[in-house]
């Protein structure tokens, strides 16, 4: 793809952008307690005195969400470290009850691997990951419900959290929206981040730079918090157009974690690298070194669901679809299972016709997702078989279909109730097309002196005058018989 | 009644000699009469004792009885135990209540015991003297001879070893980070073992060092120990550094022969300027046991002179961590009237911390600092591998070690309080065995120049509680140590 740049009024300018993502792990339970770490429970509901850091509380590791970072890893075809560590990261904040961070700073269960992404051009780049390790949520500060005090809810104190850090390899806000798509594609498909950044358990820290062609790396900034794909395309272009200017107008860019706000499309100074903490990063005492056995990790790894690159290759080459129409229905695991299981032993291109036809627009209509779709995969399966062996046809199916989206209804009783069975009675068929050709005396002779798109007209005369039930194949056969 | 160990009283129990109630009334009654000198217990509980005593005697009633069933026990305030205030000696907890019992102390009540009270301690468990808690100094229960100045108990477990001592309860849990255990039991001439790290569970102890607090028992002779450490230790999958070990008899290992054990004697625990009647009890202990048939080896522990130092960077380092979540937003003291976040912190914890835990506080902030990290705790890192190496080294030869416990007598309230250093120094030859995570027991052999008990250390392989119960056994046996503190039930 022609590389991204940006004019600036010395020359053109490149963008280098790296993501922190921060991906909540899917667990029952939270990183080193039993509380659970279900989204949206009433504030201080799920805390327990590990949680909230009570005297001589220790924590314990969770062998699930350990589970779920290998599995993360190995889905980002990632180097699992069998030896790890946790450490504490140090700061004081009224929503941080042990007062440090239980992370993986020097010794991350995840080193490299690589994620590839698709852009509009259908061109393909590779975006390395440098790590990916566990650490814990912190709680959240409420300062909107009281004028003078602030509140803590502590729900989310101790959830786990994968912070997944990628290279410096992004160069436009399109890949960098391509990558966080991709990345919450591939968490979603292994089932260990829901990837709803609305509910924050996806959130994204932008670190972005600009160079002239051929330069080493320039001054970076980070961008922290991001919670929309959207919003961090528009964080990058935001802050590497701040940043441009700041180089151009004869200043240097300081090293600073900055905010974005989507009202304005700016970035913000939030501090700069001179009031950053001290962390004060050292192993926990508390918690042993990670050690995995190899035998879990190769069972993890031989468990681990189809991910979307070979999906999307394997319904290229098993459906005969293209690689773009592939690509749309294997997005979501879900509508990727949907479409085989209408797909299946069916017309397979006319499945991903329907998918992403009308099934797709009354979703979008309904507000509905795949997994309460009004219409079951079951049920499409059978519009199309009833397709299939003609009891109806493709315009009659239209309306069986939106039957369907409106009652949840199977597609047979919608048809049997409703008598839309398509009419393949030849004399049924052979006494509605005298009755249109006798109705319509002066068109005939207008087709028959040479009008031949008359055609269609009659065609369609008929189909009315059945209520849209004929065989088209033999409504035409029989037209095509009379005036030939 | 005060005169029984607590092995004698457990069996007068289950002979149904005496009843728990007796027995537990007779402690409360001393803790009443005494701790106004003393200061061993910041919480007394009587009457929760006397319902634990009651149970204990239904219990025995049934014949149905722990290996501890209506023994009086003190615990020291760093246990969190549910529904009784657990402060560890600091004012920053004076109105805490723990909601949850450590796994300590629910085995110990699993297995009969009576709780007395929380015994004093230096606050967070930060010092050698008891001087540092919150709730005022604990006096060591033995006077010099002709001289009524009151004396440091040692520290931390200052209240629990006074107590012991002072027969306020027939024994105390305790906690020994750098010596906490070992040194009051020597200041106050009596028994006390810090096990291997790992053998009981850190679970609801407060914690000052995560790396090397552990807890152990304070008891009036070796056997008594052994029985309270075989009720307090096993493994506890609440404690990631719990170790999945099975307990030994601890109580049969004090019955073993030392005869064919190879007993080392670290030459560099010999120090410069060491009292000369230190020296004499070592040998004196030494010749003992070779007596009893053991062979003692000169050995050598280079990085011995390095411990106090690595040590006193490492329990800062992880108490400036550990600590930060006394902040006044959830629990314990909190103080009012800052006007933002920092200054509730500010206001809370100057208030809350005594100057001890402050100073070690900062201590530990600056060692694990950008820029001072590699210098300071790094570097203490791998020192600490390389004393652990030296005692893994020796033990390659040897069956146990003995040395000194500490390098003076108890010493007067109010002495060394001026330079924080002199004060660390007490804790010598017991922070080594912190530092390598090895059992550690001390125990009295004789008295010094001025009266006081002295004790030797007897120091043990990893998870070999048993070779040290049988050399402290047959050290007890030959020392036959029977003298007692003025200050003292039944006396």
């Amino acid at each position: 793809m022609a590389s991204y740049t940006l004019e600036g009024s010395t020359g053109t300018w490149e963008i280098v952008c790296g993501l922190e993502v921060h991906a909540q792990v899917i667990s029952k339970s939270k990183l080193f307690s039993g509380a659970s770490a279900e989204y949206g429970a009433e504030p201080n509901s799920q805390v327990s005195f590990v949680d909230a850091a009570f005297p001589g509380m220790l924590p314990v590791i969770n062998r699930e969400c350990v589970a779920q970072a290998v599995r993360t890893g190995l889905g980002l075809g990632a180097a699992i470290n069998l030896w790890s560590r946790f450490d504490r990261k140090n700061y004081f904040y009224a929503d941080l009850p042990q007062g440090y961070q239980i992370s993986q700073f020097a010794h991350p269960i995840v080193g490299k691997g690589v994620v590839e992404v698709t852009l509009s051009d259908g061109s393909t780049k590779e975006i390395g990951v440098t790590r990916l390790h566990l650490e814990q949520d912190a709680g959240k500060s409420l300062h909107d419900q009281d004028p003078t005090k602030s509140f803590i809810d502590l729900n989310r104190s101790g959830v786990a959290l994968m912070e997944i850090v990628s290279e410096p390899d992004i160069r436009s806000p399109e890949e960098a929206g391509a990558y966080l798509t991709k990345l919450r594609q591939i968490l979603r498909y292994l089932g260990t981040c829901d990837g709803n950044m609305d509910e924050g358990s996806m959130r994204a820290d932008v670190n972005v730079s600009v160079r002239k062609a051929g330069e080493e790396f320039r001054t970076r900034c980070e961008v922290k918090n991001v919670n929309s794909i959207r919003f961090v395309m528009q964080a990058v272009e935001a802050e590497a157009k701040r940043q441009i200017e700041v180089w151009e107008s004869g200043g240097e860019v300081r090293q600073e974690t900055r905010l974005f706000d989507p009202s304005r499309m700016e970035t913000r100074s939030m501090r700069s690298k001179e009031d950053a903490h001290d962390y004060r990063y050292f192993p926990d005492p508390d918690l042993l070194p990670l050690v995995l056995e190899p035998d879990w990790v190769s069972r993890l790894k031989a468990s681990l669901p189809e991910l979307p690159d070979a999906k999307t290759t394997r319904f290229v080459s098993e459906y005969g679809l293209s690689a773009y129409d592939a690509r749309i229905l294997v997005m979501e695991q879900a509508t990727a299972d949907f479409y085989e299981t209408v797909a299946r032993g069916r017309d397979a291109k006319m499945a991903a016709n329907w998918m992403m036809g009308d099934f797709f627009a009354a979703l979008n209509r309904t507000g509905r997702s795949i997994e309460d779709s009004p219409v079951s995969a079951a049920n499409l399966s059978g519009l199309l078989d009833l397709i299939a062996d003609k009891t109806i046809n493709g315009r009659i199916a239209k309306e069986v279909f939106e039957a369907m989206v409106e009652t949840g209804e199977a597609p047979a009783a919608i048809v049997e109730a409703k008598g839309l069975r398509q009419v393949t009675d030849t004399g049924a068929i052979d006494d509605a097309v005298e009755a249109v050709l006798a109705a319509n005396a002066d068109k005939v002779a207008q087709y028959k002196g040479g009008q031949e798109k008359l055609f269609g007209f009659f065609v369609g005369q008929v189909m009315k005058a059945m209520a849209g039930k004929g065989n088209p194949a033999l409504v035409n056969e029989a037209l095509k018989a009379k005036i030939g | 009644m005060f005169d029984f160990t607590l092995s004698e009283a457990r069996d007068a129990l289950r002979a149904r000699k005496i009843s728990a109630r007796e027995l537990t009334a007779a402690y409360n009654r001393a803790i009443a009469s005494l701790n106004s000198q003393i200061n061993a217990y910041i919480t007394e509980t009587p009457e929760l004792a006397l319902a634990q005593a009651d149970a204990a005697d239904a219990a025995l009633a049934k014949g149905e009885h722990g290996p501890l069933t209506g023994i009086p026990l003190a615990i020291k305030d760093l246990f969190c135990t549910k529904g009784v205030r657990t402060t560890a000696g600091s004012k920053i907890l004076s109105p805490f209540i723990p909601p949850y019992e450590s796994t300590v102390t629910a085995n110990l009540l699993r297995d009969g015991a009576v709780f007395l009270g929380k015994a004093n301690l230096d606050e967070f468990a930060m010092g050698s003297s008891n001087m540092t808690s919150a709730y005022g100094a604990v006096t060591n229960p033995w006077t010099r001879r002709g001289d009524n100045r009151p004396l440091v108990p040692g520290g931390s477990s200052g209240g629990s070893a006074a107590a012991v001592a002072a027969r306020m309860a027939l024994g105390a849990t305790a906690t020994d980070t750098g010596g906490s255990i070992r040194q009051p039991a020597a200041f106050c001439g009596i028994t006390g073992i810090k096990p291997t790290y790992g053998r009981c569970s850190r679970w609801g102890v407060v914690a000052f060092a995560s790396s090397l607090d552990q807890a152990g028992p304070i008891a009036r002779n070796v056997e008594d120990c052994a029985i309270l450490l075989g009720s307090m230790s096993g493994f506890d999958p609440k404690d990631s550094t719990s170790a999945d070990m099975p307990v030994p008899d601890f109580a049969s290992a004090c019955k073993r022969s030392v005869k064919g054990l190879r007993i080392g004697v670290p030459r560099e625990y010999r120090m410069e300027g060491m009292a000369p009647e230190v020296e004499t009890l070592w040998q004196q202990g030494l010749a003992w046991l070779r007596e009893q048939g053991a062979t003692i080896v000169d050995v050598s522990l280079p990085h011995t002179k390095y411990g106090l130092a690595t040590y006193y960077i490492v329990a800062p380092a992880e108490a400036s961590s550990n600590l930060a979540r006394y902040d006044g937003v959830r629990f314990g003291a909190r103080t009012e009237g800052g006007h933002d976040l920092t200054e509730l912190y500010e206001n809370t914890r100057a208030d809350g911390f005594g100057a001890e835990v402050q100073r070690r506080i900062m201590i530990g902030t600056y060692v694990l600092s950008a820029g001072y990290y590699d210098a300071y705790y790094l570097k203490a890192q791998k020192v600490r591998a390389l004393i652990l190496r030296d005692f893994t080294e020796v033990f390659r030869d040897v069956d146990a070690l003995v040395t000194p416990a500490t390098p003076t007598a108890a010493f007067g309230q109010g002495e060394k309080m001026d330079d924080p250093v002199t004060m660390y120094l007490n804790d010598i030859f017991t922070v080594p065995v912190n530092m390598a995570g090895l059992p550690g027991l001390a125990l009295p052999t004789g008295l010094d120049a001025s009266g006081l008990p002295m004790g030797l250390q007897v120091i043990g392989k990893p998870f070999d509680e048993e070779t040290v119960f049988a050399v402290s056994a047959a050290l007890e046996r030959a020392a036959g140590f029977t003298t007692l503190p003025t200050l003292r039930a039944g006396a």
